[in-house]
């Protein structure tokens, strides 16, 4: 079943050419012989399936002309056959699977990110202008007063409701909110007015009182052009004719309010805007360039508040670190004692804040600082009324304190580590040249540590800078600053505040809160850089 | 999880010494002693304030912070036996003990626990596995092999995790959306979809990780394979996989740690409470009414918690190592 390589390999390295040749040939031969059948089929089943779900998609894609995408999935379908059934190239068969996700849910996810930085995403500013003109003209809508009624029956297909009208000339008409109004022929009639149709289903009263939600609010537009208007209806047995009080003009590219008069046009910010100033929302998705960024920086709503996060975010991080690591440094001293017995019980115990999952820790020692109901000012302080979370600088003090106890078990560990990796005699020699204890600690003990620990310490600033869990479990962010133009808060770091600004709360800004992340890995990438440089870590690689 | 952790290369080597650390150390290590205490054998029956100022004052502060550590632990668990109650009432340490918290923790309409308890299981179970698949094949290729790019590939690796998918969690929001209007299944609101955003984050740190173990294995394994007939394939299943099993390990269980407790990502993505993780379900269940239903909260807290720390006080010898190279919680 196996071929034994060929002896020539390895022989002699200056042998010719051809012999090489045929050496690498022998060797690829001996390769592939030595994936068994099972294997084999192993990879075309694989393929298979990776191939089927590829043109699924494919033609799920084409349905909705998402070209885009479907060359995207060709080419990495494509890719990834052309490598896994070629011989060699042997590197790439082992790094696609991990390289996709990759690509796909981070390296593309950050550049989406720098591109989403760059427009007006947001609430209000969502798809694109036809989508945004169609939603304004629908919003408008309103009774034309005295028009005549046309006779309803809700018909459905598969899940799919649709108007069947009979209007006042008695045209037979079916359409739904993405179909306008076209006539049809052979509808079951019921006197004037048509109640069936040929494979569709006619809904009964309680079929469409159980869908009365859904049936309110469907707008069935009676031609291609919105100016037209649309058909509703108030009770689903007659609908009207609902018009837009507002006229989209295309060849201006204006919006006319008709009863008011006033004219809105598009002047490139993304939303039709009278000659005073008023929006009509929603607007549409523009490319903004620098405007996210220039906001952050100039305008004064969010410049001050984005200030105040940003200099809190560098505190919170430097003593994030500091605290833990001047408590775990002196814990590792105290216990790096040969004398001192049943060490392991204390190092269990001060393992367990670290081993306890961090959200849940958070939320625990949240209900403890509750003003008026925690432990802590219930018990430990005799009922008084410490605002612990909601007081600006007791808050920050209550994240470091809570953080403290989070990440001293870690700085032990480590700390121990490198105080015992330490050599003994260069203590010794210390002693033996009369230095004291705290000079071998200050002068021999601390600077040896500090090279072993200070890539450690490094990332542990990088992982603060943006330790959200913490954070948003403890005080949310809060109290809220209810100055700022923004949704933040007093404790709020970078990273929480770009959750907030997208997530949390009726407004959403993408462009903002993406603008935001493009200024954190500015930032942490900036120290990550400098500290690689320090550190050297890059050397390591071979 | 995905952190970029510029250090671990650099302190692998002194935290490995960490995990012997357990067993205790006193017999290589004399006359040396700590700093502040002179030297000296330790006696066997010492006078008590000679006792105190070598070691006693080690076992009170030891005592200090294990009650500092310990303290927030008991009163969750206390909090959670104590029926029906209030944040108020939890006040009062293990003065009234029942199960009744647990049971309604799982009967209660408002709140799927179990359902996402099993939730949080299978998606951190299949990430860690997805992400120990995943980076070894990938450090397999660094390790073993010699290609063009390899060495760029590396850096990349280390340049791309600086951009931590917590920052891209707007994009990945936006991309989500985009792809649950085409396909439902793995778009928003999607648990396959939440574990192949993870995934996204399987290479890097992790990778690394990895790489230097293998790179302990020596390559002459594979060689004398190879001569007996093994290909690329075999020689990564049934050899290295073996050999590399405890990085393995280690990799899965803080890939399974770091995603268990992952939020922010859950939160955005799964909306449906059925489909939602315990730290999305439980945050969200306790900033809904945060005072009134403490002990079921607590209950909670200590059923989801149970397991990681089980996990790590269990293997915490062979991944105190791992974990402090790799990872700050």
């Amino acid at each position: 079943m196996r071929m034994s390589a060929p002896t020539t390999e390895n022989r002699d390295p200056a042998i010719d050419p051809r012999r090489r040749k045929n050496s690498a040939r022998a060797r690829r031969i001996a390769d592939s012989a030595g994936v068994g059948w099972k294997v084999l089929l192993l990879k075309i089943v694989a393929m298979a399936i990776i191939d089927a779900l590829a043109l699924y998609s494919v033609l799920v894609l084409m349905q909705s002309e998402q070209w885009i995408p479907i060359v995207v999935i060709l080419l990495i379908t494509g890719f990834a056959n052309y490598i896994y059934f070629s011989r060699g190239n042997l590197p790439a068969k082992y790094l696609i699977p991990g390289l996709i996700f990759l690509f796909v849910f981070q390296i593309f996810a950050a550049g989406y990110t720098a591109y989403v930085a760059f427009t007006n995403y947001g609430t209000g500013h969502n798809s694109d202008k036809d989508a945004a003109v169609n939603a304004l003209l629908l919003q408008a809508q309103e009774r034309v007063p005295d028009s005549p009624a046309y006779k309803l029956t809700i018909v459905e297909r598969l899940g799919e409701l649709s108007f069947l009208v009979t209007d006042p000339d008695g045209v037979v008409e079916i359409g739904n909110d993405d179909n306008p109004l076209e006539p049809v022929e052979n509808a079951e009639m019921d006197g004037s007015k048509a109640v069936g149709l040929d494979g569709y289903n006619s809904l009964n009263f309680s079929q469409i009182v159980a869908n009365q939600q859904e049936i309110a609010a469907m707008a069935v537009p009676l031609s291609d052009d919105p100016n037209d208007g649309s058909l509703r209806t108030p009770d689903g047995s007659s609908a009207y004719v609902y018009l837009s009080k507002l006229v989209y003009d295309e060849q201006a590219d204006t919006m006319t309010d008709t009863r008011t008069g006033t004219v809105y046009y598009d002047i490139g910010t993304g939303a039709f805007t009278a000659e005073d100033g008023t929006e009509l929302l929603p607007g549409w998705q523009i490319f903004v360039g620098f405007d996210n960024f220039t906001r952050a920086f100039t305008e004064e709503s969010i410049r001050g508040p984005f200030f105040s996060v940003l200099a809190w975010t560098f505190v919170f991080a430097f003593l994030s670190v500091a605290t833990t690591f001047v408590l775990g440094l002196f814990l590792a001293i105290v216990f790096n004692d040969p004398r001192m017995k049943s060490k392991k019980y204390y190092r269990v115990l001060m393992i367990l804040p670290y081993a306890f999952p961090g959200f849940l820790s958070a939320l625990v020692w949240a209900g403890m600082m509750n003003q008026e109901f925690g432990f802590i000012n219930v018990v430990l302080f005799g009922g008084a009324d410490i605002p612990w979370l909601t007081n600006e600088w007791l808050a920050k003090f209550s994240i470091i304190l809570v953080n403290l106890w989070l990440g001293f078990p870690y700085m032990f560990l480590i700390c121990t580590g490198a105080l015992q990796s330490i050599p003994d005699d260069l203590q010794e020699a210390a002693r033996v040249d009369g230095a004291n204890a705290w000079q071998v600690f200050r002068s021999i003990k601390f600077p040896l540590l500090l090279v072993a620990v200070a890539p450690l310490l490094i990332a542990s600033f990088a992982y603060n800078f943006n330790n959200f869990s913490l954070i948003y479990m403890l005080t949310g962010g809060g109290p809220r600053d209810a100055t700022a133009g923004v949704n933040v808060g007093a404790t709020d770091i970078l990273i929480t505040m770009v959750y907030k600004v997208a997530f949390v709360g009726s407004t959403a800004d993408y462009g903002l809160a993406s603008a935001f992340s493009i200024i954190i890995f500015l930032i942490v990438g900036t120290i990550s850089i400098i500290a690689f440089r320090q550190t050297k870590a890059l050397e390591e690689l071979n | 999880m995905s952190d970029f952790r510029p250090g671990a290369p650099a302190a692998k080597g002194l935290l490995e010494k960490v995990a012997d650390e357990d067993t205790e150390i006193t017999s290589s290590r004399g006359g040396s002693g700590g700093a502040g205490v002179p030297g000296g054998a330790p006696a066997p029956r010492r006078p008590f304030r000679r006792y105190f100022r070598e070691t006693g004052w080690r076992h009170l502060i030891g005592i200090v912070v294990g009650i500092f550590a310990i303290f927030p632990l008991l009163y969750v668990i206390s909090a959670s036996f104590n029926p029906n109650g209030t944040l108020l009432t939890a006040n009062g340490l293990f003065q009234r003990l029942s199960l009744d918290s647990y049971v309604s923790l799982f009967t209660s309409a408002q709140h799927p626990y179990g359902a996402w308890f099993v939730n949080t299981l299978v998606i951190g179970l299949i990430t860690a596995a997805g992400t120990v698949f995943l980076g070894a094949l990938a450090a397999y290729s660094f390790s073993r092999m010699r290609f063009t790019g390899r060495r760029v590939g590396l850096t990349t690796l280390l340049v791309v995790q600086m951009f931590p998918q917590l920052l891209a969690v707007v994009a990945i929001f936006l991309l989500m959306v985009a792809i649950g209007d085409i396909f439902p299944a793995i778009g928003l609101n999607s648990q396959i979809g939440l574990i192949m955003v993870y995934l996204g984050g399987a290479l890097g740190v992790n990778t690394y990780l990895m790489y230097g173990f293998f790179n302990t294995v020596p390559s002459s394994i594979d060689e004398a394979a190879k001569i007996d007939g093994a290909g690329h394939a075999r020689i990564f299943f049934t050899i290295i996989l073996r050999l590399v099993a405890p990085i393995l390990a280690v990799v899965g269980l803080l890939s399974f740690i770091g995603t268990s407790s992952e939020f922010v990502l859950a939160s955005v993505i799964l909306i449906d409470p059925d489909k939602q993780t315990l730290a999305v379900g439980l945050y969200k269940f306790i900033s809904d009414e945060f005072s009134k239903n403490w002990s079921v909260f607590a209950a909670g807290a200590v059923l989801a918690a149970i397991l990681p720390v089980a996990l790590f006080l269990a293997l915490q010898r062979y991944i105190v190592g791992g974990l402090t190279a790799g990872s700050v919680k």
